[in-house]
């Protein structure tokens, strides 16, 4: 063993003498940590990739044929490319949201009426701002609907679990059905183009689409909120890992009494973190209302949220660990279109499965493995 | 040192032999050696981090050494199991409880090795085993009792008989009085004695010298992860004892002398700098837990609350640093605190070294470097972003200063040894602009050099005119450091004593609550 | 780390020996068919017992009887419709087929790019201009439309006649423009045959939900029959499982829609308005084959045996023959133009 784990204390209580801590090298504690954040999502993936394997043959057809074609039709030619970039767009918004949420120590369950409430924000502002107002201008009102919308249905778990205790995966698991249909009521009998279950096309600020500009990207709903996406991560990790704010909101999630004595308002925390949650999964709406179809459609974040949760936790928190997870998943759902001739649905949706049970397992697991990994070693 | 194995003639309980053990590159144990005769109470010393706990796990079969050997009533154990640990009869009691606060006394005592009738738990059978077993030993605890309406010495003893239902003839106690209240402490003795004249052998981890002296017969001093001295208790005095720990001489607090008044407070009368006045504060429940207190600090003073733990000491300090609502009046320097936050009233000049290092006065996860701004972060700012340049630089100034160890800024809290952990609060808490200082059980499961190092910082901020309420379950140390002592009881001061009229015999009934007084 | 390195290189180790594998018969490339049809469901359709799998049969037998190759794809979300219909088309089928009116948008745009290849839409949704004029679907997407009033207005004279208490009751899933159809045929239907008879209509919902929730249907339909309902006419997906249970319970009767639902409650189904989406799917396919596909709207009514109602041995004991024999009168008006059925309120 040459490298070191910084749980030792945890379990050896008194255990690292000053002198000898003071040795350990930093490469090797962040090589450390660097494995250890990689290895257990590379099992988990390694372990879902086998039981697919076993699945498809269980399906009498041959794995490598149906792997091949999962990736022929994703990264594979610029359309797949495309498609899964923009799957993955809208699973960064839900899985930032979800991240920000475990990171002030709360499960937000309610991403995807967020996201829903997120995207029916902004298209009625699309509906309401007259035509030929120009992109840039439009981009800022935009944002600031779907996020307000998203930001409200986040606050009201929030503001419950701050001032009344209502424990938040409740009152989120709610909000889904309250919003959804409220939203879905709204649509149907009063906005929707007849025939149909969405609103009339937003007249102006619609996004330009990745094949706008790479004209190979032809088809594929990739769109400019993937730069939203991408600045949405950077601004996660600023305010979480560089804020005095995202110091607070840290200290909540891990030792909220900690928090308390350090003069935090563990409440305020507690709402203002949801509201953002909430507010970051809104301007997911943007992917599909401002980006793909310029409509508000009844039911296009279905899944998004589970999904998003997924994500969180395979990405451990961490924007960009959500990023790598994003694509994961927008790699497998699109894939599964892809092999829908030889396989059934159903065969992705157990993968995706998988490598949710897997990591989401792996986390405690792991550690007891590498304790006993390190016991065997040494004897 | 000298060889142990040649005095002793009858096969020693325990022979620990040349134990290494290291995990990554940290040695915890670097050849440690350990004999303990049969049926003795054998006291195992040594700073934090000087590897007692690991060779005790060692010993119990968390661990396996990297090389080393080890033997129990003479048999070969090398590398055992936590389970052929208990089968052999070794059983470890932990600083730490573990202990489920839901169910009752007998039926923690059972947990894992549980009488049933058919499927069920059979809890008559239970209660009865756990009586006997008391009346055996003398560890008397109600067994039908739920564990979390025990108090901590109470609980300490379910989980030595939890131990001793296992079948324990060997146990190891690691830490066991940090907790408890002088009378406890006695009661303990009484018990382990008991054990002992038994046939029992008990191996005692501690830091309190004078516990050592009061009842071990055998001491063995470990000393960066080496055995480095073994004594017969007899004969032997607290400093020479030290001297082995720390490889230096010490200034001890159960023998430093109060130091007498200082200067500030001989200059007349001087204001009070922490007025508390008909403070009351009730549990979630709804119950009364700190009851009309009334107190004030004089610059320059430090009060002193002994008592038994649990009599409202936490809640007084919580309220005082705003982290829980209570009625009544707090004034520093004349300033009403009541209407202010906690962050407030640290910017008024309230500091707090919290009583509990693991929950409250650290983020364990957090770097040393961010936990010594911890409380004070909004004042480490640029903008909305934190300042990690003057973050580091204070960092550094205080692992110097504090000489917290190892000098690393950026290693989690969770890595550093305890007393290591309450340097960082204490660095971060004295080294905040303060008036008053609030000190919760400041040195507790600190090592003795550390103790010796905090004691003289507390000391220090006296003299500096500042005012500090100081909160001990340790009586030595409130008398050793106050200037006037208070006793807490059942949420009351029942007693305020200048210190020369304070001593364990004068305080000691007022912490039992045998007597009461204004 | 090394233990957790060592499960890496296994694991390993195992899938990509698996990937060799190649079970016998596996995914045989196609040959010697004639065309390849590919098929998009919606959202969750298949195993619907009614529209998606209705599709689905027209489409398999279309490849037992016409030789050709079939592809089917489920989509997993709202932005795979148009992916999985990109999919097919871009592998060059000759065919792509969308079921369920919400592909309308995602149809239009595709036999817009596609123009060589062609393309069907299950209930299409037609739009109109501001001035009230058709917008024909392009040139090579055929809309196969279905005039459900006309099958209702048929149940409806029929639940009229057998009802016998001058009240029938109608369950509707979500309360939408194509679920009032029904609902419209069918009062026209029942008024036809008896002028004074009371209709008791109610929806389980204003959103998608209320085509999920049979505990509603189940509601719905207890409460109608207790105010002396006999009959219930249901157009509501798998809420409707709810108004058999109801009718099963207080033994009265119940009609289906989309397919023959007389399995769902034997004896307590008195008739089912059918759909024919596997006839549609089939026909469509067959044009191709023969080359005579047109692309534009298709209306498949009662003239074309589109729609129509359920009698055969299952039920013919619940249907009396002069029923029958009035229902097949009017539906022969109906074909002829006689009688027009209304399809809006």
């Amino acid at each position: 063993m040459s490298t070191t784990d910084p749980t030792i204390a945890r379990v050896g209580g008194d255990t690292p003498t000053p002198a000898a801590a003071s040795a350990v090298s930093d490469r090797a504690s962040r090589r450390a940590s660097i494995e250890e954040a990689v290895l257990p999502p590379l099992v988990a993936l390694l372990l879902a990739a086998v039981v697919g394997d076993v699945l498809i043959l269980s399906f009498g057809q041959s794995p490598g044929a149906v792997y091949r074609l999962l990736v022929d039709g994703t990264w594979g030619n610029a359309y797949g490319f495309g498609q899964v970039l923009y799957k993955a767009t809208t699973l960064v918004f839900t899985g930032l949201a979800v991240a920000l949420g475990l990171r002030a120590g709360l499960f937000n369950i309610g991403a995807e009426s967020q996201l829903a409430a997120g995207g029916f924000c902004a298209a009625i502002v699309g509906l309401l701002l007259p035509v030929g107002i120009p992109s840039l201008l439009c981009l800022p009102i935009y944002i600031l609907a779907a996020a307000l919308g998203g930001g409200v249905v986040g606050a009201v778990p929030g503001v419950l679990k701050a001032r009344f205790g209502a424990h938040e995966v409740i009152v989120t698991i709610m909000l889904n059905f309250i919003v959804l249909a409220l939203l879905n009521y709204l649509t149907s009998t009063r906005l929707h183009v007849p025939d149909t279950l969405h609103t009339a096309e937003i007249g102006s600020g619609v996004l330009p689409r990745v094949s706008d500009v790479v004209p190979s990207f032809q088809g594929s709903a990739a769109n400019a909120t993937i730069l939203l996406a991408l600045l949405a991560m950077i601004a996660l990790w600023w305010f979480l890992f560089r804020t005095r704010r995202g110091f607070e909101l840290r200290a909540v999630g891990l030792q909220p009494h900690a928090a308390e004595y350090a003069g935090v308002h563990v409440g305020s925390v507690t709402w203002r973190a949801l509201s953002i949650s909430g507010a970051i999964a809104g301007i997911g709406g943007l992917n599909y209302v401002l980006g793909y179809k310029h409509y508000y459609e009844e039911g296009f974040a279905t899944g998004a949220g589970f999904l998003g949760i997924a994500v969180a936790l395979v990405g451990r928190s961490h924007p960009i660990g959500i990023g790598l997870a994003a694509l994961l998943f927008a790699t497998l759902s699109q894939g599964g279109l892809a092999v829908n001739a030889l396989v059934p649905k159903q065969m992705v949706d157990v993968l995706q499965a998988v490598v949710i049970l897997a990591v989401a397992t792996s986390v405690p697991e792991v550690r007891r493995l590498l304790r006993g990994a390190r016991r065997s070693a040494e004897r | 040192m000298a060889d142990p194995s040649a005095s002793t003639a009858p096969t020693p309980a325990i022979r620990l032999r040349d134990i290494v053990k290291s995990f990554g590159p940290v040695q915890a144990n670097r050849g440690a050696e350990l004999e303990v005769a049969r049926g003795e109470i054998h006291a195992l010393v040594g700073e934090n981090g000087a590897g007692k706990s690991t060779l005790m796990r060692v010993l119990a079969g968390m661990y396996a050494p990297n090389s080393g050997q080890m033997a129990v009533n003479g048999r070969d154990v090398t590398g055992w199991s936590t389970a052929d640990a208990i089968a052999a009869g070794v059983g470890m009691v932990h600083q730490h409880f573990m202990l489920v606060p839901t169910l009752t006394v007998a039926e923690n005592v059972v947990l894992g090795s549980e009488l049933t009738r058919g499927p069920v738990l059979d809890r008559a059978a239970a209660e009865r085993a756990v009586r006997e077993l008391s009346e055996r030993t003398g560890l008397v605890v109600p067994p039908h009792a739920l564990v979390r309406e025990l108090s901590v010495g109470q609980a300490q003893r379910v989980e030595i008989l939890k131990t001793l239902y296992r079948g324990a003839k060997i146990l190891v106690l690691d830490e066991p009085t940090a907790v408890l209240s002088p009378p406890e402490v006695q009661e303990l003795w009484t018990v382990l004695r008991a054990l002992r004249d038994q046939g029992d052998t008990i191996v005692l981890i501690t830091h309190k010298l004078d516990e050592v002296i009061d009842i071990s017969e055998t001491i063995t001093v470990m000393r960066a992860g080496r055995t480095v001295a073994r004594m017969p208790t007899a004969g032997t005095t607290p400093q020479a004892i030290a001297r082995a720990m720390v490889g230096r001489d010490v200034a001890l607090a159960l023998d430093a002398d109060y130091a007498g008044v200082p200067a500030v407070q001989q200059l007349g009368a001087v204001p009070a700098l922490l007025e508390v006045r008909e403070l009351s504060v009730s549990s979630a429940a709804g119950h009364p837990v700190v009851r009309n207190v009334e107190f004030s600090i004089a610059p320059g003073e430090i009060l002193g609350i002994a008592g038994v733990e649990g009599n409202g000491q936490t809640e007084l300090i919580e309220a005082i640093a705003g982290l829980r609502a209570a009625t009544g009046t707090i004034a520093l320097g004349g300033r009403d605190l009541m209407p202010l936050d906690v962050r407030r009233r640290g910017d008024a000049g309230l500091s707090h070294i919290p009583e509990d290092r693991h929950e409250r006065a650290l983020v364990l996860d957090y770097s040393v470097a961010e936990n010594l701004v911890l409380g004070q972060q909004h004042r480490f700012t640029r903008g909305a972003a934190l300042d990690t340049g003057r973050i580091l630089a204070h960092a550094r100034a205080l692992i110097t200063h504090y000489d917290i160890r190892p000098p690393d800024a950026a290693l989690p809290a969770r890595a550093l040894s305890g007393g290591n952990q309450q340097k960082i609060v204490v660095a971060r808490e004295m080294s905040r602009d303060f008036k008053v200082l609030l000190a919760a059980q400041p040195t507790r499961g600190v090592d003795v050099g550390a103790i010796e190092f905090i004691h003289a910082r507390l000391r220090e901020a006296r003299d500096q005119g500042k005012a500090v309420l100081l909160v001990s379950a340790d009586l030595a140390e409130v008398l050793a450091l106050s200037d006037r002592v208070a006793v807490m009881y059942g949420g009351r001061i029942v007693a305020l004593l200048p210190r020369s009229d304070a001593s364990p015999e004068t305080l000691g009934p007022y912490m039992t609550g045998a007597e009461r007084a204004a | 780390m090394r233990k957790l390195l060592l499960l890496v290189a296994a694991l390993l180790v195992a899938h990509v020996a698996l990937l060799f594998i190649h079970p016998a018969g596996a995914a045989a490339p196609p040959a010697g068919h004639t065309i390849d049809v590919g098929v998009v469901f919606d959202l969750g359709g298949r195993g619907d017992k009614s529209f998606n799998d209705g599709a689905y049969l027209g489409a398999e037998r279309a490849e037992k009887a016409l030789g050709v190759q079939v592809r089917f794809i489920e989509p997993g979300e709202g932005s795979d419709r148009e992916s999985g219909l990109r999919l097919l088309a871009a592998e060059g089928m000759d065919l792509v087929i969308g079921v369920g009116f919400i592909f309308t948008d995602d149809l239009t745009q595709l036999a817009r790019e596609y123009p060589n290849t062609k393309f069907a839409g299950v209930d299409y949704s037609v739009a109109t201009d501001p001035s009230g004029k058709v917008v024909p679907p392009p040139a090579n997407l055929a809309a196969l439309k279905f005039r459900e009033e006309q099958g209702s207005y048929l149940v409806g004279a029929l639940a009229a006649l057998v009802g016998k208490s001058k009240k029938v009751g109608f369950v509707g899933g979500m309360d939408s423009p194509l679920i009032q159809k029904f609902e419209m045929g069918y009062r026209a239907g029942v008024k036809q045959v008896c002028p004074d008879c009371i209709v008791l209509s109610q929806y389980a919902g204003v959103t998608p939900e209320a085509f999920r929730n049979p505990g509603k249907g189940k509601e719905i339909a207890l409460s109608q029959y207790q105010q002396g309902v006999n009959v219930i006419f249901h157009a509501s997906g798998s809420t409707g499982l709810g108004v058999f249970e109801a009718a099963r319970q207080t033994n009265k009767l119940a009609i289906g829609v989309d397919a023959d639902q007389y399995s769902e409650a034997p004896g307590y189904v008195l008739s089912s308005m059918v759909k024919g989406v596997d006839n549609a799917v089939y026909d469509a396919i067959r044009k191709v084959k023969d080359g005579q596909f047109r692309g534009g709207i298709y209306q498949y009514g009662l003239a074309e045996s589109g729609v129509g109602y359920v009698y055969d041995k299952n039920n013919e004991r619940l249907i009396p023959p002069v029923v029958h024999a009035r229902l097949e009168q009017l539906r022969q008006e109906i074909v002829a133009g006689r009688i027009v059925v209304p399809s809006t309120r």
